[in-house]
């Protein structure tokens, strides 16, 4: 009989493995666990849709009825405390101990802590839906609100909570917002956004400390500043939940280290999504580590194929999305893959700028515009990275050239 | 049932390609495939309500401009996550040059 598949991590990723095993016919037990008390449920909206909300709901990727029709086991609440390899088992926080064939360690990554006491009261993080609604509790007219961290999660809350009357200050160490994988001529369209709806940015300034005395949060810049607030929200990146992987002696190199396949050091543990490394087919086999939804999607299903069998090599783009304000940008690929940038505009103030490596092959396209300006010829220019192509600079800045043409060459 | 509609003209539409028509406070997807057909959805996608028309379409597909969620256009199947609910479907002719829709 089968032992089954067990799932470490009920997020979008985990959430999508566990239908995905489903989809592909599997019929011997599925077992989905995850540490939060909620269904498995989107992330992004956390920091955008639920924040404009006056009652945040989830969004669930499977509800109470998809799962028990699909016979997944959900076990919510509880934490996989060590697996034995040997034994092919994992045991939970609970004490229960749960028998596997394959196991895939979807656990997802975790806010990047500042080198200070919190969190409290006045001072979080965002990654659950729970810590949302404590987040949205303090946005209103006349609150004032630190986001400590110009990256995509900063800016979307401090975009949300302007849309609410707060007043809001971006604090950010780097010489610019979005340093990390955004160039700077997009990154200044986005400051200039949030400039003009009354955001205050301050680049380049350190966290000297934050004093949290459970009425407000008082945070004192190395520069001297001190911004005092009644929330600071922390975002200032995410690292790798690994330590399941690494006391079961799996190989860990900035997350846990998978092959193409996403099969960990030992043959019968997967892992995918924000919580491993893998090597990126796209630029010869370099080892990223992504932090995305799409991304989490895409893996949970290629890893469900893999725990069957299929020996499916992962080849997607990578591929990134925000929205502010009415401005949503997406970018495809990573740019600093490339050397050289072509810049298309798109008419209303949108634009992509194409990111072409030495070799004149196109290697990520980063755009930005109101609404869906630039979804389509994002996407056509992922599948163009994809193929590894060369088109003409010349094609790619022309208004007049459409993408699709190139795809077909 | 003889609601039909004029959405546009039928070369307004490139073919491989979709356009939005809005219509008495609803809002539809008007498709030409390659092979010089029309067809018609709902316009807004079934995850979160984006409208369509921003999306690519490529061979039978739709594929919504936010999140990727697909759809064959024309049947209206979802084509895999996020998408999981179909979207609806109408029937569609070409008079004279003009692309009509039966919105009922």
């Amino acid at each position: 009989m089968a032992r089954g598949m067990v799932i470490i991590g009920a997020g979008e990723c985990g959430g999508r493995a566990a239908l995905a095993l489903r989809d592909l016919g599997y019929d011997g037990p599925v077992t989905l666990v995850g540490d939060e008390p909620h269904l498995p449920y989107e992330r992004p909206p956390l920091s955008k849709e639920a924040m404009a909300s006056d009652a945040p709901e989830i969004k669930a990727i499977a509800s109470h009825a998809v799962l028990a029709e699909r016979s997944i086991r959900h076990i919510h609440s509880v934490q996989a405390a060590a697996i034995d390899r040997a034994a092919h088992t994992v045991r939970l926080s609970n004490g229960s101990v749960l028998p596997y064939d394959k196991l895939l360690l979807a656990t997802g990554s975790t806010p990047r802590k500042l080198p200070m006491p919190g969190p409290g009261a006045r001072c979080v993080y965002l990654r659950t839906f729970t810590d949302a609604l404590a987040i949205r509790g303090h946005l209103g007219t006349g609150s004032r609100i630190a986001v400590i961290g110009g990256g995509f999660i900063g800016l979307e809350l401090a975009a949300a909570a302007r849309k609410l009357g707060a007043a809001v200050t971006v604090i950010e160490a780097q010489p610019r917002i979005l340093m990390r994988g955004v160039p700077a001529e997009i990154a200044a369209i986005i400051h200039q956004a949030h400039v003009a709806e009354g955001v205050e940015i301050l680049c380049g300034d350190g966290i000297a400390s934050i004093a949290d005395d459970g009425k407000e949060a008082r945070v004192t810049l190395v520069g001297g500043r001190e911004v005092p607030a009644d929330l600071a929200i922390i975002g200032i990146g995410a690292v790798p939940v690994t330590g399941l992987a690494a006391e079961a002696g799996l190989t860990i190199d900035n997350g846990i280290a998978v092959d193409a396949e996403l099969r960990s050091s030992d043959p019968d543990i997967f892992a995918a999504g924000d919580c491993c490394s893998f090597p990126l087919a796209v630029y010869g086999g370099r080892r990223v580590r992504l932090e995305a939804w799409r991304n989490a999607q895409e893996q949970g299903a290629l890893a469900a194929k893999n725990m069957l069998g299929a020996g499916e090599a992962h080849a997607a783009v990578p591929w990134f999305w925000s929205d502010q304000y009415g401005l949503t940008l997406q970018i495809a690929g990573l740019s600093d893959e490339g050397s050289s940038t072509v810049r298309r505009d798109l008419g209303d103030g949108a634009l992509i700028l194409f990111h072409l490596d030495e070799d004149g092959r196109l290697v990520a396209a980063s755009g930005i515009g109101p609404d869906n300006a630039v979804a389509r010829d994002i996407r056509l220019a992922e599948m163009l990275i994809g193929k590894r192509a060369r088109p003409a600079p010349e094609a790619l800045g022309s208004q007049a050239v459409k993408l699709k043409s190139l795809l077909a060459a | 049932m003889n609601d039909w509609v004029e959405a546009c003209a039928a070369d307004d539409i490139d073919e491989e390609d979709v356009m939005r028509f809005d219509h008495d406070g609803r809002t539809f997807a008007i498709y030409r495939s390659a092979a010089d057909e029309y067809f018609a959805t709902d316009g807004l996608c079934t995850h979160e309500k984006v409208h369509l028309a921003d999306g690519l379409v490529m061979d039978d597909i739709i594929e919504c401009p936010k999140h990727n969620g697909r759809f064959n256009y024309k049947t209206g199947a979802a084509r895999g996550a996020p998408v999981c609910v179909n979207l609806k479907t109408y029937r569609v002719k070409v008079d004279a040059g003009k692309v009509l829709v039966q919105v009922g």
